[in-house]
């Protein structure tokens, strides 16, 4: 029943994370997903019958701003986070 | 060759006309320097927390309403998980498993007949930020101005069969939604963008063909063209035995063909779960039963009515209605000038001649109604005369001047002053004795010639009835 971690899903979820992991990596995160997932299939051992399905973590409804402009200019704090700045354009790799 | 039948589904993105952003209060104007309407929850800063604009589910709900769908009670935001440049949180926030809307249909009519297209669902989510390529350097500039304005997606059922029941399709919701005030649904400005689902079956099958996804379709002769395209694509390919592929395809409209979209990389794997920043959402009978009372009176009822309250030819009530900002035009005017037949031709003739010419749309108008009622009144009273009245329309249409003060102080107003016009056809009629004499003989028509030269005398400023008047006077005593 429980999914298992094997080399080709550390590989996909590395792609999908954007990471590289070298072989001891691999094998470390190998074995603490698997813990995890064990960790989850533990509490389908419960009971559960009685309670009530939970839907969002949240449990605030309908919060909400009006459409109003509050923010000022702020475009050199913004690119004061960026590595690199082309005058008022972040810079990042070439992407297509 | 076999016959083919194209099935298309389409995704419709729209820009909703909110002042600001879905989750945080940063403007959505355009045309503003990069960078400039940003902040920590739309550049994806870690601790920042969206709070949904209220305006967004209105807007939604409307649409909803007026695409005959059913308004979901309780729904939430989904993350979509994916990473680009553009998407500074690594995740666009959508909805993936309560949609606001589902089950919809709108009626499109083509010249086979009318037939319902149905709507899917209806979802809310966020724009990303722009990259702008650099040619010359090995990089891409990144504005995050759009990242987080508001946008709905549309998905059709695959109910349309050929490119024309696609642009009617599209043309019904940009018309529907920029009457709604929720868009201005501009293809060529990406304020509307659709994607086209095509796949390709043997007619008579009731099984979809393998189906490919077309991006970048900017105008509405463009997707008319990647339609065509694709379709023959996949039947080359089905009838040399291969298989379509399903992937997303970009079109290139100077080409006018597609290549595959990167697919390795691509695993359309979003793993999407419930955004925990955000609340979710109820929606009330009230509140929905109040939106629906607010919606505006759409093109059919005010076609109906533009024929019973103003007594308009269902021609000119058509026409006006096609635009959102036309039949405001019309309303406004006519409420200010009372004349609704003079106010439907200046709208359906000049208007819609000048907008062609300088491909416009009736969005683009910037002459004023009250400029409008004004120009009718001069040319009502004969104050100016009908060429006139169109040159200066012409600037009007250009540059929203005021024509009474621009008449004014251009010295157009007809001559009216008999003193001066006598004077000037006194001298014409010396000037000619030929047409005069011809005239005498019974040849009448010569005093068309007069006229042509008195009109020419006073530059264009005299009423061509009043110099007929005077002239036959002249002559006939003479």
């Amino acid at each position: 029943m429980a999914v298992v971690i094997d080399d080709e899903m550390i590989d996909y979820v590395g792609i999908l994370a954007k990471l590289s992991l070298n072989e001891e990596e691999r094998e470390r995160a190998k074995h603490d997903m698997t813990e995890m997932l064990d960790y989850i299939d533990k509490l389908s051992e419960l009971d559960t019958d009685n309670v009530e399905p939970m839907s969002h973590l949240s449990e605030s409804v309908n919060v909400f701003r009006e459409d109003v402009i509050t923010n000022p200019d702020y475009h050199e704090e913004t690119l004061s986070n960026a590595p690199e700045r082309n005058e008022d354009y972040l810079v990042v790799p070439k992407t297509i | 060759m076999r016959d083919y039948e194209t099935v298309i589904g389409l995704e419709v993105h729209v820009e909703l006309a909110t002042k600001t952003k879905i989750f945080c209060g940063c403007s959505t104007k355009f045309g503003v320097k990069p960078n400039v309407n940003t902040c920590p929850v739309c550049t994806g800063m870690p601790g920042a927390l969206p709070v949904l604009n209220k305006q967004v589910v209105d807007y939604a709900i409307a649409v909803g309403l007026a695409t005959n769908c059913d308004i979901t009670r309780d729904c939430k935001f989904d993350r979509k998980n994916y990473f680009y440049p553009d998407n500074p949180q690594n995740y666009q926030i959508s909805q993936l498993y309560l949609p606001i809307c589902r089950n919809g249909h709108v009626e499109i009519e083509t010249k086979d007949g009318k037939k319902d297209v149905r709507i899917h669902e209806i979802h809310m989510e966020e724009d990303a930020g722009k990259l702008v390529h650099d040619e010359w350097e090995d990089t891409s500039n990144v504005d995050f101005n759009r990242s987080g304005v508001p946008l709905i997606e549309i998905v059709s059922e695959p109910d349309m069969r050929s490119a024309e029941e696609v642009i009617a399709y599209l043309d019904k919701l940009r018309m529907t939604i920029a009457y709604l005030g929720a868009s201005d649904c501009k293809l060529q400005e990406g304020s509307m963008r659709a994607d086209v689902n095509l796949s390709v079956r043997e007619k008579g099958s009731d099984k979809f063909g393998t189906r490919t996804e077309m991006k970048n379709l900017n105008s509405f002769k463009a997707i008319a063209r990647a339609i065509e395209g694709e379709r023959a694509r996949q039947i080359d390919l089905i009838e040399e035995g291969k298989e379509v592929v399903q992937e997303t395809r970009h079109w290139d409209d100077v080409k006018e063909s597609s290549y595959a979209m990167r697919s390795k990389e691509d695993a359309k794997d979003y793993r999407y779960f419930p955004d925990p920043d955000l609340a979710t959402i109820h929606i009330s009978e009230e509140w929905i039963e109040n939106i629906r009372a607010n919606q505006p009176e759409m093109a059919p009822e005010k076609k109906k009515r533009y024929m019973e309250e103003f007594g308009l030819p269902e021609y000119d009530a058509d026409i006006l209605t096609l635009e959102k900002k036309m039949a405001d035009m019309f309303e406004a005017t006519t409420a200010i000038c009372n004349k609704p037949k003079k106010v439907s031709n200046w709208l359906m003739v000049e208007t819609m001649r000048l907008l062609k010419e300088q491909s416009m749309d009736a969005a683009d108008i910037r002459f004023s109604p009250e400029n409008l009622a004004k120009l009718i009144e001069l040319a009502d009273k004969g104050t100016i005369n009908s060429s006139v009245a169109k040159e200066v329309f012409e600037v009007m249409f250009n540059d929203n001047i005021d024509p009474e003060a621009y008449v004014e102080e251009k010295g157009l107003a007809t001559v009216s002053d008999t003193g001066e016009l006598d004077a000037i056809i006194k001298k014409v009629i010396e000037e000619n004795p030929k047409s005069v004499e011809d005239y005498k003989a019974g040849k009448k028509k010569a005093i068309g010639f007069l006229v042509g030269q008195t009109m020419k005398a006073t530059q264009g400023k005299a009423a061509p009835n009043v110099v007929n008047q005077i002239l036959t006077k002249y002559l006939d005593e003479a």
